[in-house]
């Protein structure tokens, strides 16, 4: 362990990330996985450890509805949330994204209801992704901290304007003991700089927001929207690189690979799975198969372009979801690189698999299991998508 | 135009749009009648009655909609109804 | 010029546009007000333009109060907030009804606020829905008179005791027919810390189907008949009611109305205007109006 780390749990160390950004309006509403960030906040708030205003919401509508408000008013803002309360957030979500309001959240990833279930699967944010929030996935502990200054530099870009998830896996995340260096105060003044909007709510400068708008401007301000997640698909390994240069660490701009560029078969992820895959390919190069890993950091903006290069000489690309759209009987990053694959030349089969919903583990033997099935193509048995770790006696 | 994000627009913009063209009756102010009381540009929802140098009231007619609030409202019967364009 | 400026698309005759003038100008320039939807926002904000001549903002239907609450933390922590007021000016349905959890979350907060009901009585909107505040019998396209229907057939919901049931400092009636009394009450409302309430009756020419030039009148009726009391309660306590010398019968506010129309023509139309008359009684012998 190096000499700065601590073992403190993951919630622990994205709530200090959080402090060390200097939010000025912090507004969330608990709800498990999430509560330890939330109530870590609300402790450096009591020991005056913030110069904050801390908000006891009484629901997360009202949540993001504040940090909407406050965000407008021209504060750095923040909240956390996951599941059902990220659901209960989805009208104001779009809000906050055509308002250009540069709210960072950290969505601590968690199933849907029914049947109610705590555990953690990314359902709730893939739900929201067309509400135009930049969605980055965290593959362990520190990446999850490390993302919240970077997203805050991100979003707050006057090219970009949009508001930001970090997502990390429940309780895999959240609720894990793991050495971490907590984010420096000082090097974190260093990165990000303060939040100076051009517009806000002011009486010397009394503008309004949110107008109506009617068949002739709506579509440019879609437009504008999609423009800035252009330019933040640009700045996003930017803002990694200039991380590392003052921090020392990077986990990847857009995506990340992993013993890539000689790999046939290519496993496609996000979050806390990237570590137990990173494990299996370890195992099975040492054992002489060409297998590598693509993570994918940045779902939104989607990285086409990395993501095209990426897989040009894969012979197999296995996609792992932990969500699913139903009646379609896939996941969103199968669909995905599926549609971002089919106007190149890069003709590779790619096969969906569906697995870890609901917080059902995924082992090692697992990961083999799926990359066993992708070297069955060569043989012509070729599934489209399916989910990989069905109970054959429940179903 | 140029699009400003966060759908901003500028403060009191909408007198561009000149909404006296929506009016069917235009109300006509007697000053002879008049007792200066100013209920008319109180109770105007265009808040476009104005007070003149002279300490009467008329109405802007690029805005005034015709609603008839301010005649129905002026204790002094001053202000009348008239048609547009008789 | 007043600081709600012409050229909004108001109906001729519009009391949210008269409620919006006499808000801004009691309380001047050093405010920032959030509208959620509604009449007001839409027809004040049709893009690129704006009637506001204060800073403003729209977000949603529902959530106008966790808006203000945030734009007033935010002043607070920014160390901008010294006389600035923050302002929620919403119609009934965003009031009583779907806005309701985040008003009670606001007020339970003790934001420094003021919200400003403006209750035209139904969603006007989005075209004369009922409401929670929607008086009893009243005709709505959701509530309609018919053949075996005198309308909508509920209590209008007592949203100022719901406020002053979460401990506000300040809560008070007022109509948009008494601008100098409303003027002064939401001036002193602004002028109390913490989250006050003014709930404003503005009489809908297009909902409630009169004359546009009988907003003020009507408005007066519903004072002058007991309908709509006016009153003042600090920290839970009525200080101020407005007495009625002369008191009318409720017939004399009905009849104007065409949303009132089938009591008149429908058979046992009159005797169910007792019970409407009833809620008149109450109100002059529970607030001491005589
Ligand atoms: C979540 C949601 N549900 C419904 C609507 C549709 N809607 C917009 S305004 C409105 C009614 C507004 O009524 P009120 O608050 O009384 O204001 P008014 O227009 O009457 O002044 C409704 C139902 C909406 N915009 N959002
Ligand atoms: S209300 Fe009538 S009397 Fe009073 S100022 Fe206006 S026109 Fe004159
Ligand atoms: S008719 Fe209506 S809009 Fe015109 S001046 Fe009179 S009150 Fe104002
Ligand atoms: S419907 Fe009523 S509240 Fe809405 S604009 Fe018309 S008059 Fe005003
Ligand atoms: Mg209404």
């Amino acid at each position: 362990m190096r000499k700065s780390m601590v073992v403190v749990e993951g919630s622990y160390a994205v709530a200090h990330a959080v402090k060390v950004c200097k939010p000025n309006v912090i507004s969330a509403y608990p709800i498990t996985p999430q509560t330890h960030i939330v109530e870590d906040l609300a402790q450096f708030a009591a020991d005056g450890e913030m110069n904050c205003e801390y908000m006891n919401v009484e629901s997360e509508f009202s949540a993001i509805s504040a940090l909407i408000g406050a965000s407008a008013a021209g504060a750095r803002t923040y909240s956390s949330t996951t599941s059902q309360g990220l659901a209960l957030m989805h009208e104001a979500l779009f809000n906050a994204s055509g308002m250009r309001l540069p709210i960072v959240m950290t969505v601590v990833n968690r199933a849907l209801s029914a049947p109610i279930n705590i555990w953690n699967d990314q359902q709730d944010s893939i739900s929201q992704r067309d509400t135009g929030w930049i969605q980055l996935y965290a593959e362990d502990v520190q990446e999850a901290a490390d993302m919240t200054p970077q997203l805050y530099k991100l979003a707050e870009n006057e090219d970009i304007l949009l508001p930001a998830m970090s997502c990390m896996d429940g309780f895999i995340l959240s609720h894990v003991y793991e050495p971490v260096i907590l984010l420096e105060q000082s090097l974190t003044d260093e990165f990000l700089p303060a939040y100076n909007p051009e517009f806000v709510l002011d009486p010397k400068n009394p503008m309004s927001f949110g107008a109506f708008a009617d068949p002739s401007t709506y579509t440019e301000f879609r437009y504008k929207q999609e423009k800035a997640m252009g330019v933040a698909l640009g700045k996003i390994e930017e803002i990694a690189n200039e991380f590392k240069d003052i921090y020392g660490r990077y986990y990847g701009g857009l995506i990340d690979g992993y013993v890539l560029d000689d790999a046939e078969i290519v496993i496609m992820a996000m979050g806390s799975v990237i570590g137990t895959i990173k494990d299996t390919i370890d195992v099975l190069r040492s054992e002489g198969e060409s297998v590598g890993l693509l993570k994918v950091r940045s779902f939104r903006p989607f990285p086409r372009d990395a993501i095209r290069a990426a897989l040009k000489n894969a012979k197999v690309v296995i996609t792992l979801d932990k969500n699913i759209s139903i009646g379609k009987n896939e996941g969103a990053l199968c669909t995905e690189v599926k549609a971002c694959l089919y106007n190149t030349d890069t003709r590779v089969p790619v096969i969906g698999f569906m697995l870890g919903h609901g917080g059902r583990d995924i082992p090692i033997s697992m990961i083999k299991k799926l990359i066993n099935k992708a070297k069955l193509v060569e043989k012509g048995i070729f599934v489209e998508s399916e989910y990989a770790d069905l109970r054959e006696d429940l179903a | 135009m140029k699009l400003v994000i966060k759908t901003a627009t500028k403060p009191g913009s909408t007198r561009a749009n000149k909404t006296g063209a929506w009016r069917s009756f235009m109300p006509v102010f007697d000053h002879k009648l008049c007792s200066k009381c100013g209920i008319c540009a109180i109770y105007c929802p265009e808040g476009i009655v104005f007070k003149l140098e002279n300490g009467y009231f008329e109405p802007d007619y690029e805005y005034c909609k015709g609603c008839g609030i301010c005649a129905n409202e002026c204790p002094k019967k001053a202000i009348k109804m008239v048609l547009e364009g008789k | 010029m007043s600081l709600l400026k012409p050229g909004h698309r108001g109906c001729a005759g519009c009391c949210d546009a008269l409620a919006g003038k006499f808000v801004l100008d009691a309380i001047g320039e050093d405010c920032i007000v959030v509208s959620p939807t509604g009449c007001l926002e839409v027809f004040t904000t049709p893009y690129p333009e704006s009637a506001w001549g204060v800073p403003w903002i729209h977000s949603l239907f529902e959530n106008a109060a966790a808006v203000a609450s945030g734009v007033e933390a935010a002043l607070k922590s920014l160390g901008k907030k010294n006389n600035t007021k923050v302002i929620a000016i919403g119609g009934d349905g965003a009031t009583l009804d779907i806005g309701l959890q985040a008003i009670s979350g606001a007020f339970e907060r003790g934001h420094d606020f003021t919200y400003i009901c403006v209750d035209n009585e139904a969603y006007m909107n989005t075209g004369i829905q009922r409401s929670g505040a929607t008086p009893l019998y009243a005709s709505t396209t959701t509530s309609p008179a018919g053949k075996v229907s005198f309308g909508n057939p509920l209590h209008k919901k007592n949203m100022p005791a719901i406020i002053a049931a979460h401990g506000s400092p300040y809560v008070a009636t007022a109509s948009i027919a008494y601008a100098p009394d409303m003027m002064k009450k939401v001036k002193k409302a602004t002028e109390i810390k913490g989250p006050t309430y003014v709930h404003v009756h503005a009489p809908c020419c297009t909902g409630w189907k009169f004359e546009s030039s009988k907003t003020i009148e009507v408005g007066r009726l519903a004072v002058e008949t007991a309908l709509w009391p006016l009153y003042e309660m600090e920290n839970g306590v009525v200080t101020n009611v407005r007495k009625l010398k002369n008191r009318k019968p409720v017939e004399e506010y009905l009849k104007m109305q065409g949303r009132f129309k089938h009591l008149f023509t429908m058979e046992g139309g009159l005797e169910e205007i007792k019970k409407i008359q009833a809620i008149a009684d109450w109100n002059v012998k529970h607030f001491g109006l005589e």
